[in-house]
């Protein structure tokens, strides 16, 4: 504590290269936030998809249908202990910029396969009852201030016309990332009002009795239709959810890419501005040692110094990141679940740090090792 | 008492034989050759003469702050050229006050926190760090100037602050580069009645490095260091200097 002062005076001495020494921390870890944020955002159906479900595509595209006749024999097949179905409606709230995934469910099986959405039993009754209810998110009904018994008119795109909805349910979730902004409406009314595609749904997603008997039951279901004019793909949910993220691109790649480039960039500024700043005060350092201060105890105020920048730097970065994130998705609905998570947080101020010691290594292992004479002569 | 000839015992500062090279490229050159020297406690030494005669390295040596090429030197009884780097810093604090030329205040510091800075080191509470500091600047006659940074003191008053910082800590042995190197007349002869002062009533041992004969006149005993020997003075009006073998 009591050096604390020490190191804080050194940092005031030089005001504005300290806040721009900062200011590269502030900014790095403010884009890092964002960064996390995205791939969150992009990637965030990775980390809730269920151990227990596999997705079952048509094996050509994910755009192509699969017959609903295959529901049934999907559910006697061994491991399996339950299926439910869903078809992309891609329809949109009165502008195309409101735009958020809404797609038709099988009303009978879709709350029992996705049982982790908290829907009470009032609401769950009266989506059953009514054709054109829906169930929607909780960000879907904050963003436009929907509540039970409102009409929404969907726009369809792929089945032109308006689709008119009535809101029977607001699901809970027991994990925030589990938050999206979208809407679930009846298979019923689409399969009734919709001019194609009739008798198809987009994809399957079967529960299997145990987790181990998954890839077990996938590769069961893709021989059980092969060589038909709809043949599937079976993979997990985890590892569709992954893939349906790594259609935008190497998210992981990309993020790690822009990342390591802004704190190598971080580690440069930093490093030189701490070096310019031990080396102007190579004699009152080595006054310091001088008077009996220790070469570790040298090499710890340079050091602190450096991790002082970068913590508060990196804070305020994180910080501002966090607020900005609060104010919700950007993107009106490319990525709903827009959160910047408190490990993510967390992980960006060890990173702060890493780059604060980093940088603040070498200038200290030189400040460490002066040599008492030769420092004074250079007077 | 002061001896040069290495004959002495007991004494709180005990030279052998001590040698100091520098090398410059492949030019090997004697700063310091075969010095001896004992110094009893309470003692005030000057050191003088030409440029580049070695008393800053002799006073560096005393003081811990480089190692001999050769020899030994024992202070209060401690080898000290044979101490590791962190134990020769913890052992400066404790035991040795410098005094430079020019001043070395660390200019973001008031004179209170330079004076603190050896006391950092220590376990001693914020109460007692006040109660040495404050005991310190008023005894250099600066308890009026403790909240003021050294770009807002004279010369004089930054050189007392100096000698503050040196003292605070209560070592035993001051070491003085041409502490008055820097100043006017006026403001010199009172930084030597401090340490003057020092001397006489608070029993330091000091050695001091100047160019001034009247400086050097403040000492008990004045060496003549002169291409690495050390040569006994007494300051009777001139000098006369006795070499070592002389002294023997």
């Amino acid at each position: 504590m009591k050096f604390l002062h020490l190191i804080f005076v050194n940092l005031k001495r030089k005001k504005l290269r300290t806040l721009l020494t900062a200011g590269s921390f502030m900014v790095s870890l403010f884009l890092y936030g964002l960064l996390m944020t995205i791939k969150l955002a992009l990637s965030g159906g990775v980390d809730v998809a269920g151990a227990d479900r596999l997705v079952v595509l048509n094996r050509v595209s994910l755009i192509m249908p699969l017959p609903i006749a295959y529901k049934e024999q999907i559910q006697r097949m061994p491991h399996v202990a339950d299926v439910t179905f869903a078809t992309w409606f891609g329809g949109y709230y009165q502008d195309m910029k409101n735009f958020f995934p809404n797609y038709a469910v099988d009303a009978e099986s879709y709350h029992r396969v996705y049982s982790e959405y908290i829907i009470s039993d009032e609401e769950w009754a009266a989506f059953l009852a009514d054709r054109q209810g829906c169930i929607i998110s909780p960000p879907l009904a904050d963003r436009f201030g929907f509540k039970l018994g409102n009409r929404i008119p969907l726009e369809g795109t792929i089945w032109q016309g308006t689709w008119e909805l009535n809101v029977r349910g607001v699901y809970k979730v027991q994990r925030r990332e589990m938050l999206t902004s979208e809407l679930w409406f009846q298979y019923a009314y689409l399969e009734e009002q919709r001019p194609f595609f009739k008798g198809t749904v987009g994809w399957y997603v079967v529960k299997v009795d145990d987790p181990a008997n998954a890839v077990e039951a996938a590769k069961a279901i893709d021989a059980r239709f092969r060589n038909s004019p709809f043949e599937t793909k079976t993979d997990t949910e985890k590892a569709f959810a992954a893939g349906f993220a790594n259609q935008i691109g190497n998210i992981r790649l990309l993020i790690m890419s822009i990342g390591s480039v802004v704190f190598f960039t971080l580690l440069l500024v930093t490093g030189n501005a701490i070096a310019i700043a031990v080396r102007e005060r190579t004699n009152e350092l080595a006054v310091m040692k001088t008077v009996g201060f220790s070469d570790i105890s040298i090499l710890s105020l340079i050091m602190a110094e450096s991790l002082v920048v970068a913590a508060i730097g990196g804070g305020v970065g994180l910080a501002l990141a966090k607020l900005f994130t609060l104010g919700g998705d950007p993107t009106g609905g490319m990525l709903t679940y827009f959160y910047l998570s408190g490990k993510s947080v967390a992980a960006g101020f060890c990173l702060a740090l890493a780059a604060g010691a980093a940088a603040g290594i070498i200038p200290a292992v030189g400040a460490m090792r002066l040599k008492i004479v030769d420092a004074l002569r250079k007077v | 008492m002061v001896r040069v000839d290495g004959n002495g015992s007991g004494a709180v500062v005990e030279i052998r034989n001590l040698d100091k090279k520098y090398y410059r490229g492949e030019e090997e050159i004697d700063v310091l050759r075969g010095l001896n020297l004992d110094v009893d406690a309470g003692e005030f030494i000057a050191f003088m003469g030409p440029s580049g005669s070695g008393k800053t390295t002799l006073l560096n040596l005393i003081g811990g702050l480089d190692t001999p090429t050769a020899g030994s030197v024992r202070i209060g009884g401690e080898e000290i050229s044979s101490l590791s780097g962190r134990k020769l810093a913890s052992w400066r604090a404790r035991h040795i006050g410098f005094i430079f030329q020019m001043y070395n205040l660390i200019p973001v510091l008031t004179a209170f926190q330079n004076v603190q800075l050896p006391l950092l080191l220590t376990r001693l509470s914020k109460a007692e760090r006040r109660k040495h500091v404050e005991a310190a600047l008023n005894l250099v006659g600066l308890g009026d100037r403790m909240h003021h940074y050294p770009r807002q003191l004279s010369g004089g008053q930054e050189q007392r602050a100096a000698i503050a910082r040196a003292i605070v800590a209560d070592p035993k042995i001051l070491l003085c580069d041409e502490p008055t190197g820097d100043l006017d007349r006026a403001s010199g002869d009172e930084i030597l009645d401090i340490i003057s002062r020092l001397a006489k009533e608070y029993g330091k041992t000091i050695f001091l490095v100047t160019h001034d004969p009247v400086a050097a006149k403040r000492a008990d005993t004045v060496l003549h260091l002169d291409k690495g020997t050390l040569l006994e003075c007494t300051a009777d009006g001139e000098f006369v200097c006795r070499s070592e073998e002389t002294a023997q």
